[in-house]
């Protein structure tokens, strides 16, 4: 907005660092999520609207292109639930020195890759 | 007694927005989708198949219906909350700003008014 030219911070010389990346995706994550709820909401309607209106969203739901976005929302979903749950300890102000805030991250990733596999292997594939 | 001055409020934009509702608001949403989101993710997986019988016959349980209403109501509220905080955070121009989130306040209410209505109608019947 400004045409004052002031130093910015440094953040592309910073090494990056788990906590760097996951902080990252929980907002995209978030953001992708949103975009999963309007796909929620649109299998709600349809089967709100009868067997016709929802053969139509099978069809494209059950298609096998969608299974990408259905796997991309399972990873989402996981991920920003397990990483929501970092975030409410760290409101409580637990689990914030850099130990346990890389091992926190690490179990993150873990849990989502586990569960996201889990579910995409009995659910969507 | 609010130490906000009316002049700060009318402003809208920047502090003194309640921001602390904001924050509440939020981690509320996201303790409640924790056991929702959860219990979403375990009835898909307990589900038969996605045919239009096994979800309608699914979804007609009063137990699912009272918490698919829950789920979607704090999906949307989280998801109203989050979108506001990347609009804030992206979306520079003061103008850009307000109608950007003016339409994801919109969406979000429109959205979830409609879902939250077609669970009614399923659970209802027609």
């Amino acid at each position: 907005m400004h045409a004052v030219q002031r130093p910015l911070s440094p953040y592309w010389i910073y090494r990056w660092q788990i906590t760097m990346w996951l902080s990252s995706l929980h907002r995209i994550t978030g953001l992708l999520l949103s975009l999963g709820a309007v796909a929620l909401g649109i299998w709600l309607i349809a089967l709100a609207n009868g067997p016709a209106a929802y053969a139509e969203i099978g069809a494209i739901a059950g298609s096998s292109w969608f299974k990408v976005p259905l796997i991309a929302w399972t990873f989402c979903f996981f991920f920003h639930l397990t990483n929501g749950v970092r975030h409410l300890f760290w409101d409580a102000g637990l689990g914030f020195d850099k130990a346990r805030i890389q091992a926190s991250g690490w179990a993150v990733v873990v849990v989502t890759l586990i569960a996201t596999t889990a579910f995409a292997l009995v659910v969507i594939v | 007694m609010s130490l906000v001055t009316p002049l700060s409020r009318v402003l809208g934009l920047g502090t003194a927005k309640g921001a602390a509702e904001h924050w509440w608001m939020q981690r509320l949403t996201a303790v409640a989708l924790l056991p929702l989101g959860l219990w979403f993710a375990l009835s898909l997986l307990g589900l038969a198949d996605f045919g239009y019988a096994t979800v309608l016959a699914w979804m007609q349980r009063p137990f699912t219906s009272i918490l698919m209403l829950l789920f979607v109501v704090a999906i949307g509220y989280h998801s109203f909350l989050g979108v506001q905080v990347v609009i804030e955070d992206y979306v520079t121009g003061k103008a850009l700003k307000i109608v950007a989130i003016m339409g994801s306040t919109l969406a979000h209410a429109g959205l979830a008014i409609a879902a939250v209505f077609a669970v009614l109608k399923v659970a209802f019947g027609s």
